[in-house]
């Protein structure tokens, strides 16, 4: 388990590529949210944002480059939030399934 | 036979090498640390106690003639709070865990010493708060903080309890963050993960429940706090609040919390099992892999406590069907100790009582936990006595049980002192029979309809209550006998040898009490776990 | 269990390792070591701002008008810009490290103050929000009121979370200060070397998480339905 990839320098210009496209996605996202996709608006700026974060994790934090060990815990961090956000959001968008008055 | 030992030359180890209080508070020993733990999770135990005893002054009669309805909701807030927050979750993993769990793997301390002894001071930060909310009036909202009441209605210091638990919640993080670290990276040479003690793999489990639930109750309460204090309406129905929201958020947490709780006795019980069976756990692929899936599974669960709150039926019938399939792992590890005993070489010392009325008492209570899944039976039976029966069987009968027995399993080798065998066996007798006779009454109570978190109760309920009363007086003598013969142990009880059990593991083949840096050279496995082909006849006979 | 055990003293004349803690083995196990308890943390943080997050979904999917309307009440362009801040923070901060790994001393003091300046900048800018915000009687309370917005009856919530999440994120953010200002005086002082320079690198890992929750927070809080509620 103790892959060794702590001494890779990652050269600058991936870095000033990968500040290049944020700063892109940011405007991109600004605009389309003034585009009215309607139910799809929150689909596109989430899936801007979760692209923004996935380049800022794999280059500026060196996930890439990083251990399987690191690898797994930023993915069981990711798959932990999602069930919070997922499972919960069910019970909220089921209720009124039934069509029981007060449910 | 109790004897005085003859006066010996102490050897350094780690109790003595530095002298003086300073070099406890400011330790980065790993070993003291758990000490420390040892010390103040016990103080808090017997403060929770305290509340239990009144509770069942109190319900000894119909009537609510001891305390009154406000006084009786604060008693079984506190009993709550510091049962769970402050005794529960910390207990095994923060005294046997920080003491054991470097030796287990043949390191010299833990990934962060620094932070471990920053998790002690955190723990007793949020202890202070929660002392200071008992001292100025209490709380009462019960240990679970349901919104709208502790955000808007209650009268009790709902802000200062929330933060004494959020304050605790850190020390919680940092204790699993530490044990992560730590497994992973300073496993002496050799030692795979499938050569572990099962305690390891339970630690290792708990951790990430530590890790990923926390801080949701952490943040949850914050918003109780913020919402309490600026009138915020995360979760006022006048806002548009929505009080079930919270009980996902606390629940969230709060559920994985149990197994917090469960996973490390299930791991003291593996070790205790095996040793006194002189036998390697039947299916350690098993039970090491049962541990992973409990907490896993435990956080697909939680919304069996909201069965009846509001939730929708759909997310009912899912959380049903997964606490259903969340036993599994459980029973697993269940018929593997059984099976460990099988054709072993049983020995019934004081570790091994506990560690057999556990498995009785766990039983019991994760199946009536099924009982609960059913969403049918819970409307039946929620917010009764066979709710708060249920979870002292798994709490009490499984939790603390493994906690003592780990305490008095490895007491030998933290301090180097045998502890009367005799008077330890009349005090774990003492518990189970007291145990039982306090909560099973309570199982027909809460059958028969009896709601809990009252005072008062229809006198056809008399008689269980009493017995349950009873019940309790025993089970307290059992809990406070071992404070007076461990506590004389220390000076008087008969000097321990390295291995007196004859117990496999890499903290067993360093001396007791062990020197600082644990061992004096760094082992290196190269054996597989549990061989007992190596072991010599066993030294010490109780 | 252990068959035999190999001494590990150290060799009589070896220089003195200074960072190295006695308790680790190698060098490499104590940066690994501090690499995954540092990435244990951040995820400790993504439940802590997830069960927010979770309220957001949550009001967000109950109350989409007063959502909305409310969301249209923020700055788009300071949000805009306070992002484009911090991603420039971001990559000050990546090339404050990787002048750390090449031991540029000054450029590394460099980088770090920069992140601070644009750190500070981003505060500055929330700052200005959250007054004027204070004085359109944006902040839920007694004098609250929403001008002109769908379902002001549960805008409050939105604002809430406007408050709760960007709060708790500049909490984070001004921990990061001090957190920055002592590694810019250690900078200084040179006991950043290509041999150790952990304690950057551990910070680069905090910082670039606080940008990630803004990255998100921008979008929900900032860009809820500006097709209809307009470009101020």
């Amino acid at each position: 388990m103790s892959d060794h990839s702590e001494h890779h320098i990652v050269p600058k210009r991936v870095y000033f590529a990968v500040f290049a496209t944020l700063i892109a996605m940011t405007w991109v996202t600004a605009w389309v949210s003034t585009v009215d996709l309607g139910r799809l608006n929150i689909f596109v700026a989430l899936s801007i944002a979760i692209f923004k974060a996935s380049l800022v994790i794999l280059f500026f934090m060196h996930v890439k480059y990083g251990t399987k060990l690191t690898k797994m815990i930023v993915l069981a961090g990711l798959y932990w939030l999602i069930l919070l956000l997922f499972i919960a959001m069910c019970d909220l968008w089921t209720r009124t399934w039934m069509g029981v008055p007060g449910r | 036979m109790i004897t005085a030992s003859p006066p010996v030359k102490e050897t350094k180890n780690y109790l003595n090498n530095e002298k003086g209080i300073k070099s406890w508070l400011l330790t980065g020993d790993h070993k003291r640390i758990a000490i420390l733990y040892l010390i103040s999770v016990t103080a808090f135990f017997a403060l929770g106690g305290v509340f239990a005893s009144l509770i069942r002054l109190e319900l000894a009669t119909p009537a609510g003639d001891l305390l009154e309805s406000n006084q009786y909701n604060k008693v079984f807030t506190m009993h709550g709070i510091l049962m769970v927050f402050f005794f529960l979750i910390p207990s095994i993993p923060a005294t046997l865990g920080n003491f054991l769990i470097p030796m287990m793997i043949g390191a010299k301390d833990l990934a962060f010493p620094k932070i471990n002894l920053l998790s002690w001071y955190i723990y007793i930060v949020g202890g202070i708060f929660t002392l200071y909310v008992l001292l100025t009036g209490g709380v009462d909202t019960g240990w679970t903080f349901y919104t709208p009441f502790s955000t808007s209605y209650s009268n009790g210091y709902v802000i200062a309890a929330g933060l004494g638990i959020f304050i605790n919640g850190f020390s919680s993080i940092l204790t699993g963050l530490n044990f992560i670290v730590t497994i992973h990276r300073m496993r002496a040479p050799g030692l795979t993960w499938f050569r572990l003690p099962l305690f390891v793999w339970a630690h290792y489990a708990t951790s990430a429940i530590m890790i990923l639930g926390t801080p949701v109750v952490a943040v949850t309460l914050f918003l109780v706090v913020l919402e309490r204090g600026f009138h915020i309406g995360f979760f006022d129905p006048a806002y548009g609040g929505d009080p079930v929201l919270f009980q996902h958020l606390f629940w969230f947490y709060s559920h994985p919390a149990v197994y917090i709780m469960i996973l490390p006795s299930m791991g003291v019980i593996s070790e205790v099992i095996s040793t006194f069976s002189s036998k390697k756990p039947f299916g350690y692929t098993f039970i090491a892999f049962s541990s992973v899936a409990i907490a896993v599974f435990g956080f697909l669960v939680w919304g069996h406590h909201l069965f009846v709150a509001g939730q929708s039926i759909y997310a009912g019938l899912v959380f049903s069907v997964l606490s259903y399939i969340v036993a599994i792992p459980s029973a697993i590890k269940v018929f593997n100790w059984a099976a460990t005993m099988y054709k072993g070489q049983v020995r019934l010392e004081t570790p091994m009582l506990y560690a057999l009325g556990f498995i009785g008492l766990f039983t019991v209570g994760g199946l009536t936990g099924i009982f609960l899944s059913s969403l049918g039976m819970d409307v039946h039976l929620t917010d009764t006595y066979f709710v708060v029966a249920h979870f002292h069987y798994v709490m009490v009968g499984g939790a603390l049980l493994g906690y003592l027995a780990g305490i008095h399993f490895w007491w030998p080798k933290i301090f180097g002192r045998m502890y009367s065998s005799v008077w330890s066996k009349v005090s774990a007798a003492l518990v189970f029979v007291g145990f039982n006779l306090t909560f099973f009454p309570q199982f027909l109570l809460g059958y028969m309809g009896m709601p809990r978190r009252y005072h008062v109760y229809p006198p056809e309920f008399q008689v269980f209550n009493v017995l349950s009363s009873a019940g309790a007086s025993v089970l307290a003598l059992g809990l406070i006998l071992p404070a007076i013969y461990l506590t004389w142990s220390l000076k008087h009880g008969e000097i321990a040898s390295a291995n007196p059990w004859g117990a496999t593991g890499l903290e067993w083949q360093t001396a007791s009490p062990p020197i600082t840096e644990n061992f004096e050279v760094t082992p290196v496995v190269t054996t597989e776990a549990y061989d007992y082909s190596t072991q010599q006849e066993v030294v010490h006979v109780g | 269990m252990a068959s035999h055990v190999v001494a590990h003293k150290p060799a009589e004349h070896e220089p003195v390792n200074t960072t190295l803690r006695h308790h680790f083995a190698s060098d490499e196990q104590q940066k690994d070591a501090a690499t995954i308890g540092m990435w244990v943390f951040l995820v400790t943080e993504i439940m802590f701002f997830g069960g927010l997050f979770l309220a957001y979904f949550a009001y967000r999917q109950a109350y989409p008008a007063a959502f909305a309307s409310a969301s249209g009440k923020t700055n788009l362009w300071l949000g805009a810009a306070n992002t484009t801040v911090l991603i420039c923070s971001s990559l000050t901060m990546a090339l404050a490290v990787h002048a750390a790994s090449l031991g540029k001393k000054t450029l590394l003091v460099i980088f770090l103050v920069l992140t601070l300046m644009l750190g500070g900048a981003f505060l500055g800018v929330k700052a200005y929000e959250y007054h004027d915000k204070w004085v359109h009687h944006e902040v839920p309370g007694a004098h609250f009121e929403c001008e002109g917005c769908d379902d002001a009856g549960h805008a409050p919530l939105f604002f809430s979370l406007y408050f709760g999440m960007t709060g708790l994120h500049a909490t984070h953010m001004l921990i990061g200060f001090v957190i920055l200002v002592i590694l810019i005086v250690k900078a200084q002082k040179g006991e950043f070397t290509t041999k150790w320079y952990t304690p950057v690198e551990m910070f680069g890992l905090y910082w670039h998480f606080v940008d990630i929750v803004w990255i998100f927070l921008f979008p929900l809080l900032y860009l809820i339905d500006r097709s209809h509620t307009g470009l101020k």
